[in-house]
């Protein structure tokens, strides 16, 4: 299976680069369509924490684009309440299949610390965001406070 | 009565013989530049899925002989401009060719392009890498665009194919690699593509988007119809397809006179749309004053009971207020007659008027729909009664008297079809009554034919019942053409005004 071997390179590869955003990945042997990680935000309100996400190839990847959800509850007007992410790289009209997926993180990262409120998931947070950012940071904060995971130490 | 015998809208009687195959490899070798032409001037071709291929080829050609770029570069800026050639050239000429063919996603010719260089495998030298399934092949494996990323033929098809067959891209599929906006050509297209199956859908999907995005082609709507009708110019006319299908070019739908295309949109937007369930609802029922329950009064007294077992409150019908102070006497409720009360009611009042007028409408345009519907039984049981006729010692000429009397009755019942729709929207003056009263003509005439064409034919009433029936489609003929001319008069003096 094409998708395997592709996989198995990339994951290596990540793991080799010492990416400080996207780490802990854990793949099951038997199943490398579906992988978990941490994303490390360094931008407030969100850099107090870290959040769980999970990255499901499909089988006919690399021409179809893989899926990622947050398995963290996170308060981010493009992060829905189900844990579902609007990331325009991995849009089926969008996707190209040279994308690597360490690109696909870094555009995910780059998403969690600077929201974009223009096309949001949650038209709410959005609005709060755009109408007032002080009490949206302070909202943030706390939902990540309560919320995420522990960062790792270093 | 089929296909075969139908040769009502065929210019050249004789592209129509043979069994359905022969029929379509008949057409499509058939002169490809005649013009037909359904009704007074609007002339058209109808073109075979080959003949459209043709044209676009020579779009293309015709452009290219100003531009002179690559056959594929000019498809590709063509189809950027939505076929429209004055457009390209425009920007050609006058703008920017840069910012053009950037605006395109293709490579400016007339650039040397500083290709991306090829990755060179460090395992193997001489070798490449594929981006996409990180196998390492040698440069005769792999192939790409103007753009300079190259993958391997395989992972070239399969995405290709993956972008062709699941997600219906033709024309606007861009180079594999990571942010390259650059289009794949046709001509590469085809070259990378193996599957027949998928080349062949490709095809479909380029002309499909060629026809669809050129404003003087349209499909034939005609369900499994592969034929396209083009027109020197856009207007509701009727066009004929060489499948028979007669419709309105302008809007694709059946042709309509003497309603326009706008009109009959609303209508029909009318008809499927739940508004109609929601007037219904409006006008026949009231909502539980406590909780809000619809009620549907079927009978009995105006005493209600809230079948709602959470509910169950007690009201006045008439009045919606509570049932204790009507007492022994309902007729009390007349002390609520206030403002509000009133205003409500009118309106309810109104709701319902306008459910009956347009259920009126609707029940005579659905009838004439439904009687066309039966017009394929109708040419059957006629062709026995020719059959029949001629063993009567009469010559087939004599008899075509019949069909061509269905002809006309089906023509009747769909121009009244529509004048349902017209008359629906139209406000009452002066022209509107002399309408109605056309219309009304016409209406009888063709149940008076219709009739007739029921009955049954013996020796004796033959040449009666022929008179009788000539007599009647040439009246229906007439009095249908009356009504349209004096609606397409109001149209030119503006007699028409419309109520929504």
């Amino acid at each position: 299976m094409a998708a395997t071997r592709r996989l198995q390179k990339e994951l290596g590869d990540i793991r080799n680069s010492g990416l400080k955003s996207f780490r802990d990945i854990q793949v099951d042997e038997s199943n490398i369509l579906t992988w978990q990680g941490l994303i490390v935000p360094d931008n407030p309100p969100y850099n107090k924490g870290a959040f769980k996400i999970e990255i499901n190839f499909p089988a006919e990847y690399p021409f179809k684009p893989p899926k990622i959800n947050f398995k963290t509850k996170i308060y981010h007007p493009n992060i829905d309440e189900k844990g579902q992410v609007c990331l325009p790289i991995i849009s089926a009209e969008n996707w190209k299949p040279a994308t690597k997926t360490d690109q696909v993180i870094q555009a995910l990262v780059a998403l969690v610390n600077e929201p974009e409120p223009e096309h949001p998931l949650r038209g709410d947070l959005a609005e709060e965001y755009l109408k007032d950012k002080k009490k949206f940071t302070k909202n943030a904060e706390e939902y990540t406070k309560k919320h995420s995971e522990k960062r790792p130490a270093d | 009565m089929n296909v075969d015998d139908d040769t009502l809208y065929d210019d050249s009687g004789n592209e129509t013989s043979g069994d359905d195959v022969d029929f379509v490899i008949d057409v499509d070798n058939a002169s490809n530049k005649e013009l037909h032409s359904y009704d007074d001037e609007y002339q058209y071709e109808v073109l075979s899925t080959d003949d459209i291929v043709q044209h676009m080829v020579d779009c293309i050609k015709e452009v290219n002989t100003v531009v002179q770029i690559p056959l594929t570069t000019t498809r590709i800026l063509l189809n950027y401009f939505n076929w429209d050639k004055e457009k390209l050239m425009e920007r050609f000429f006058d703008g920017n060719q840069d910012d053009l063919f950037k605006e395109a996603h293709v490579i400016n010719p007339f650039k040397k392009v500083n290709a991306v260089k090829p990755k060179i495998s460090n395992k193997l030298l001489g070798t490449e890498e594929c981006d996409i399934c990180f196998m390492v092949f040698p440069p005769t494996q792999m192939t790409g665009l103007e753009c300079g990323h190259r993958f391997c033929y395989q992972c070239w098809n399969e995405y290709l194919t993956t972008k062709i067959m699941e997600e219906g891209v033709g024309q606007t599929i861009a180079c594999a690699a990571h942010n390259c906006p650059i289009l794949v050509d046709d001509q590469t297209a085809m070259r990378l593509l193996k599957d027949p199956r998928v080349k062949l859908k490709y095809q479909h999907l380029i002309t499909n988007s060629f026809v669809e995005c050129n404003r003087l082609l349209r499909w034939c709507p005609s369900p499994d119809c592969s034929f396209a009708i083009k027109v020197s110019y856009v207007e509701a006319k009727p066009v004929a397809c060489r499948c028979g299908h007669v419709f309105c070019f302008a809007c694709g739908e059946n042709w309509h006179d003497p309603v326009r295309c706008g009109l009959l949109k609303k209508w029909q937007k009318k008809c499927d749309d739940d508004s109609e369930t929601s007037n219904w609802i409006a006008a026949n029922t009231k909502e539980c004053p406590k909780c809000n329950a619809t009620i549907e009064k079927d009978g009995g007294c105006n005493h209600m009971i809230c079948k709602n077992q959470n509910c169950k409150a007690d009201f006045c019908w008439v009045c919606l207020g509570p049932w204790e102070p009507h007492g022994s006497s309902w007729y009390n409720c007349n002390r609520y007659d206030e403002d509000e009360a009133k205003a409500a009611r009118d309106a309810q009042e109104k709701s319902r008027a306008a459910l009956q007028r347009y259920l009126f409408y609707c029940n005579r345009y659905m009838n004439h729909m439904q009687s066309l519907r039966f017009e394929h039984k109708l040419y059957a049981s006629v062709k026995d009664k020719m059959e029949e006729m001629q063993q009567h010692n009469m010559s087939w000429i004599e008899v075509q008297f019949l069909k061509k009397a269905v002809d006309i009755l089906c023509q009747c019942r769909q121009t009244l079809m529509y004048t349902y729709v017209f008359a629906y929207y139209l406000k009452k003056n002066n022209q509107s009554v002399i309408f109605e009263d056309n219309q009304k003509d016409l209406e009888r005439a063709t149940e008076l034919l219709s009739e007739y064409l029921e009955r049954d034919i013996t020796q004796e009433n033959l040449i009666d019942i022929k008179q009788k029936v000539q007599d009647k489609y040439r009246y229906c003929d007439g009095r249908r053409m009356a009504l349209l001319d004096h609606v397409h008069e109001g149209y030119e003096k503006d007699w028409w005004v419309y109520s929504e």
